[in-house]
């Protein structure tokens, strides 16, 4: 299987690799997927007074895909109020890599890493939780 | 000089070695005739080509050339030599005896035997690849009529303990089929020394053409005889069907000639090839290899790296260097190496994992390339892994509620 050229430059460039300070009251963690299935996301963001993304960073275990998918996320999320950042839905993902159908997971996974990180970070500021349908995809 | 790109999937398949395509070339064009045409020279000179390279595939397994049924490849062999025993020995006992790391053509061809009322022992191994001798033993029961066990492992290159599987195998009368498809023709394959009753095996695996393989049916001390499983013309002492293809036949006869002739040499070149490929790699932090070390192939090679997975990980030189891996994301199935999991890896060691085949066009600058390519791709890989940065902070991954999916 060929991957899409975005892919590739997402995997090789990888923006926002890192770690944000998890203890930070304005910073919020998604930690989704299992080694078991071969990929686990964290996602973090930062959100400023005004509720906006101010930085996102990531560390994916997985395929290219699974990079690409939490590398793009992270660009995306970056300048977003937390409201914009939730209304990014993986499709958007799948279709902007070029994802393959047997790669569309990864970008469920990316979705969920956003929500849950978005969760922690509204659990953190006494914000009451999101209650999100189930992914199915995988 | 550096030869790009770099191919180590050779458990895959091998390229055809340039010796033999130029033995098969005349009989697709000049000496083009069936080989059971009895009564024109282009049968006779088909036939001659294939009984040359039955004696040159007999002489490699140390068998009668009479004992060799050309197949379309190690699967069907595979169908052949354990079905046909299955139905030719049905009045003796219906129990089948394999292991769980066995190739999926073996594996599948036993789910289809218990479909049609066989009864089969899947053997687990061990944490090294192999089997328990005590438990083949005691899974042996009264209507066991075959045990079939793979020669050396296509993912991890263990080789089993053959000569001491025959023996138990002869001791209780039941028929010993091995598929010996990643074995002849790199180590020494002896039907007779080994005590092998059947025994399927492949040309495209040794530097021979696809679409060509072989069974070998032991005629003496047993004679042992398989059900035919296709209809028609009874070629093969009627054990299998069909017009023989000649050029592919030709093939594999001289693939097995330059295997008998070269396989020492090379396994002694491949061993140490694939040493140093796992010395070094073996350097990076929670490396680790899957499988004996000892009873191995000389050209496999299965290494873990901890923490990275292994398409991502493909993903970081697969343009210059072919290699496969455990990881479920490179196949169909979404289910990591049943290999592996059968050694008891975790499913996040299956899904680290890389497969090396080395082979005979394999250079040692090759290898140099492709360990510094692995070792500069997981170190890269580990950098943006969030279980890696938990490993490295004394996390345990174990103590994680991982969200099932």
């Amino acid at each position: 299987m060929a991957y899409s050229d975005k892919v590739i430059d997402h995997y090789q460039n990888p923006k926002n690799v890192g770690t944000l300070d998890k203890s930070k009251k304005n910073v919020g963690t998604g930690l989704v997927g299992a080694p078991e299935c071969g990929d686990v996301m964290r996602l973090q963001i930062e959100v400023d007074e005004a509720g906006v993304i101010s930085d996102a960073k990531f560390k994916t275990f997985g395929c290219g895909s699974a990079i690409a998918s939490s590398s793009l996320a992270t660009e995306w999320l970056k300048g977003k109020s937390v409201d914009q950042a939730l209304a990014i839905d993986n499709m958007e993902i799948v279709e902007e890599l070029n994802l393959p159908p047997v790669k569309i997971h990864c970008s469920v996974l990316a979705e969920d890493a956003i929500k849950a990180a978005i969760n922690d970070y509204r659990q953190k500021n006494g914000l009451e939780q999101i209650k999100f349908e189930e992914s199915v995809v995988h | 000089m550096l030869k790009l790109p770099v191919y180590l999937d050779n458990n895959a398949t091998t390229p055809c070695d340039p010796r033999v395509v130029e033995a098969m070339l005349p009989y697709f064009t000049e000496q083009f005739g069936n080989a059971a045409s009895r009564n024109h020279p282009f049968g006779w000179q088909a036939e001659e080509g294939v009984d040359y390279a039955r004696e040159q595939v007999a002489k490699l397994i140390g068998a009668d050339p009479k004992e060799i049924i050309f197949t379309s490849g190690a699967t069907e062999a595979d169908n052949l030599g354990i079905k046909g025993v299955f139905e030719m020995y049905a009045s003796k006992g219906n129990h089948i005896i394999t292991a769980t790391t066995e190739h999926k053509a073996v594996l599948d061809t036993c789910k289809h035997i218990e479909k049609v009322g066989g009864e089969v022992t899947y053997l687990t191994v061990k944490a090294d690849g192999l089997i328990d001798l005590k438990e083949l033993e005691a899974a042996i029961k009264p209507n066991t009529i075959l045990i079939s066990i793979m020669y050396g492992n296509n993912e991890i290159g263990v080789i089993q303990p053959i000569r001491e599987i025959s023996a138990l195998a002869k001791k209780n009368g039941v028929l010993f089929f091995t598929d010996a498809t990643q074995a002849v023709g790199k180590i020494p394959v002896d039907v007779i020394k080994d005590g092998i009753d059947l025994m399927a095996f492949s040309a495209h695996k040794m530097y021979g053409p696809k679409g060509v393989g072989a069974l070998y049916v032991r005629r003496k001390n047993p004679r042992v005889k398989v059900t035919a499983q296709m209809d028609g013309g009874g070629h093969e002492r009627a054990m299998r069907s069909g017009t023989l293809n000649v050029p592919g036949i030709v093939g594999f006869g001289k693939a097995c000639e330059l295997a008998f002739l070269e396989m020492d040499e090379e396994a002694r070149r491949l061993s140490k090839l694939r040493d140093k490929l796992e010395t070094e790699l073996l350097k990076i932090e929670e490396a680790y290899v899957n499988g004996n070390r000892e009873h191995r192939l000389p050209h496999v090679a299965n290494i873990s790296f901890k923490h990275v997975e292994g398409e991502g990980l493909l993903m970081g030189f697969n343009k210059n260097i072919a290699l496969s891996s455990g990881s479920a994301c490179t196949s169909a199935s979404l289910e990591p190496s049943y290999v592996l999991k059968a050694l008891g890896l975790g499913d996040d060691l299956a899904h680290s994992s890389l497969r090396f085949g080395l082979g005979r066009f394999t250079t040692e600058e090759q290898i140099d390339y492709t360990i510094e390519q692995i070792s500069t791709t997981v170190l890269k890989l580990r950098e943006m892994s969030p279980l890696w940065e938990m490993y490295k902070e004394g996390i345990d991954l174990n103590s994680i509620e991982w969200a099932a999916h």
